[in-house]
């Protein structure tokens, strides 16, 4: 009692206290939390019975969701930067592609097609944040650009070396390979043996795979997920960087006149961007054992909608990693889940569009409460 | 009279072929508030950004503690400790008041060989600077929206001093805010002034100038019309040579009251 009355005389006494309830809102997370519950508990209604919990259920959204966490990541702490990537999807078609075409055409050895790819992806996300600094314009401007130059030099390169749009035999170059695993291999195999053995999981009843468990192991794609959530979160609150990351976004040039290096950091975030997608695409060829020019369509906005649903705002200078991934895993649930459910997969899209509209509308309020407009 | 800290001979800017400033002279010493009055247009921005480094002068010379001074950018400024406050570009209001503190010198500590910033003691820092200047956070992790124009200036302020700044320059610090927050700016304005800073104040209001101000120098297109001390000029006479005279006078003779 004393205290809130100290409290009270020390304020100023137009400054109404908050609730807990309000404090808890401008957490940038909780719309994310909020609605990975509603959704988990809708689909625990729904599709109990359809396998959706079963292990192989699980294994199913879980793989689609770490794919979008993975691209989310990166987007998130590029928005809260204050920019945007639109080259995101073509940028994983264009890694993709380029991975096949240095190894299976030019038969390079796997890792070195991965690592060149790599490089050559940051180069481009470089040069994307590079433009985007150099002529001021607006990053949509600029990477709606290279969404079209990425996909068009993707296909092209494709046709004019191969003749074909899809390049195959990745999984047999990959054969015994040191760098390969990293993205196409799963681990913890042996735990799940022995779970098969105990016959706590189901195991295969016939077939050559007589015996051993439906799930073989965690792909290294979840494994990246969870590495990029922990780095992106802790680089975000944690660090000097992250500061200026928030900086750079919140204002450009309240942060330069400071001293924070905004361009370096812009520049770098553009990177770090241009890295998710290559991991994304990376996994993704060495799980299908091909390359597709067409890979990667639209994940740019599904990087982006994942971010604003796990509340970061798209002016930039506001919100977090965590927040991003449960985004990610609430769509990634959704798209697998209306599937298990037997729900018409049109539907989605329409789910998509308007859980980005509350999003969206729920974000502009915290954002005024935050910073007291009206 | 002690040493200038800064003084700025004869400075001149030309922007293309419009003169922002014609020979223009300045100097501050440590511990005195310096006033720069003058209209829109005067040139009193134009002079602070090339004494922070934003703008080359493209002729006169800066000396800085005696020495000739030669700024690239802000940043050089900021080391040798000349500070800038700016009226709107602040502070960043979605962050939080600690964040916003320490942004670009965050202190950091090491953790397994990587840096981490140093949320602790930020935090106490930043309260226990907002309580000298006068200002109880409810919690450091506030975000600098949630506080009022005048707090805001201040924190940027307070900012400023704890960096080692010897010269603030404050831009129109009072311009957007009302009666109090007005108060409590220049009283802070004043503890700064105490603590043996040079502080240039940039303004077009007479009365906050003279609340302050221990020396006033009024710009006019481009040009000092002169600098007077404390006590030798009232504040008519500083309104009259701002806004050059004749017209003002006229005008308020039709209003039948000082403007």
């Amino acid at each position: 009692m004393t205290q809130s009355q100290q409290t009270k005389s020390v304020n100023d006494e137009r400054v109404k206290q908050r609730s807990r309830f309000h404090q808890a809102l401008i957490r940038p997370e909780l719309g994310g939390i909020f609605g990975t519950i509603l959704v988990f508990f809708f689909f625990f209604l729904t599709a109990r019975d359809s396998g959706m919990f079963s292990p192989t259920g699980v294994m199913n959204w879980s793989i689609v969701s770490a794919q979008f966490i993975i691209i989310a990541v990166g987007a998130c702490l590029l928005m809260i930067a204050g920019e945007f990537d639109l080259s995101v999807g073509s940028m994983i078609g264009f890694a993709g592609m380029s991975i096949a075409l240095l190894s299976i055409s030019m038969g390079l050895p796997i890792w070195l097609a991965i690592i060149l790819t790599f490089i050559l992806c940051m180069a481009v996300g470089a040069l994307n944040g590079w433009l985007v600094i150099k002529t001021g314009l607006p990053s949509f401007i600029v990477t709606l650009a290279f969404l079209f130059i990425l996909r068009g030099l993707t296909i092209f390169s494709a046709i004019a070396t191969t003749k074909k749009t899809i390049i195959g035999g990745v999984r047999d170059a990959a054969e015994g390979d040191w760098l390969a695993p990293l993205f196409g291999g799963k681990v913890l195999a042996g735990l799940f043996t022995w779970m098969g053995e105990n016959g706590w999981i189901e195991t295969f009843s016939r077939g050559i795979k007589k015996g051993q468990p439906v799930i073989e192991g965690i792909p290294m794609l979840i494994i990246w997920a969870i590495v990029l959530i922990i780095f992106g979160h802790l680089l975000l609150t944690k660090t000097k960087f992250g500061n200026w990351i928030f900086a750079s976004g919140g204002d450009a040039r309240a942060a330069s006149y400071v001293g924070v290096p905004v361009k370096r950091v812009k520049i770098l975030m553009f990177m770090f961007t241009a890295f998710c997608a290559c991991i994304f695409a990376t996994a993704q060829v060495m799980e299908f054992g091909s390359a597709g020019a067409d890979r990667g369509l639209l994940k740019e906005f599904e990087a982006i909608i994942s971010v604003v649903i796990g509340g970061a705002l798209l002016t930039g200078g506001y919100g977090s990693v965590i927040g991003a991934a449960l985004g990610a895993l609430i769509f990634g649930v959704v798209q697998q889940g209306l599937f298990f459910a037997g729900v018409e997969s049109s539907l989605f899209r329409v789910f998509l569009g308007v859980i980005l509209l509350l999003a969206v509308i729920l974000n502009t309020y915290i954002r005024r409460m935050i910073t007291g407009e009206r | 009279m002690t040493k200038p800290i800064i003084e700025m001979k004869n400075i001149e800017k030309h922007f293309g072929s419009v003169i922002a400033l014609s020979g223009v002279s300045l100097d501050l010493v440590p511990g005195e508030c310096h006033c720069l009055l003058g209209d829109n247009g005067a040139g009193k921005s134009t002079l602070i950004k090339t004494m922070s480094g934003v703008y080359k002068p493209t002729a006169g010379e800066i000396y800085f503690e005696g020495k000739p001074l030669d700024l690239k950018d802000p940043r050089d400024s900021i080391s040798i400790g000349i500070a800038t406050v700016y009226q709107d570009l602040a502070m960043i209001p979605l962050m939080s008041v600690t964040r916003n503190f320490f942004m670009g010198n965050e202190p950091v500590k090491k953790i397994a060989g990587i840096s981490f910033f140093d949320h602790k003691t930020a935090n106490e820092i930043t309260m226990a600077k907002m309580r000298e200047m006068g200002i109880n956070l409810r919690s450091p992790d506030q975000a600098v929206g949630t506080l009022s124009g005048g707090e805001r200036q201040t924190v940027a302020i307070a900012r400023a001093v704890h960096f080692g700044a010897k010269v603030l320059i404050l831009d129109e610090p009072t311009s957007a805010l009302g009666v109090r927050q007005t108060s409590n700016v220049l009283a802070t304005v004043d503890k700064v002034r105490n603590q043996g800073i040079g502080v240039v104040l940039i303004t077009h209001n007479v009365r906050h100038a003279m609340a302050v101000g221990d020396r006033f120098t009024v710009l006019n297109r481009g040009q000092t019309l002169g600098t007077a001390k404390r006590g030798e000029i009232s504040a008519e006479e500083l309104q009259y040579m701002m806004a050059g005279g004749q017209e003002l006078a006229q005008l308020e003779s039709s209003l039948g009251s000082t403007v």
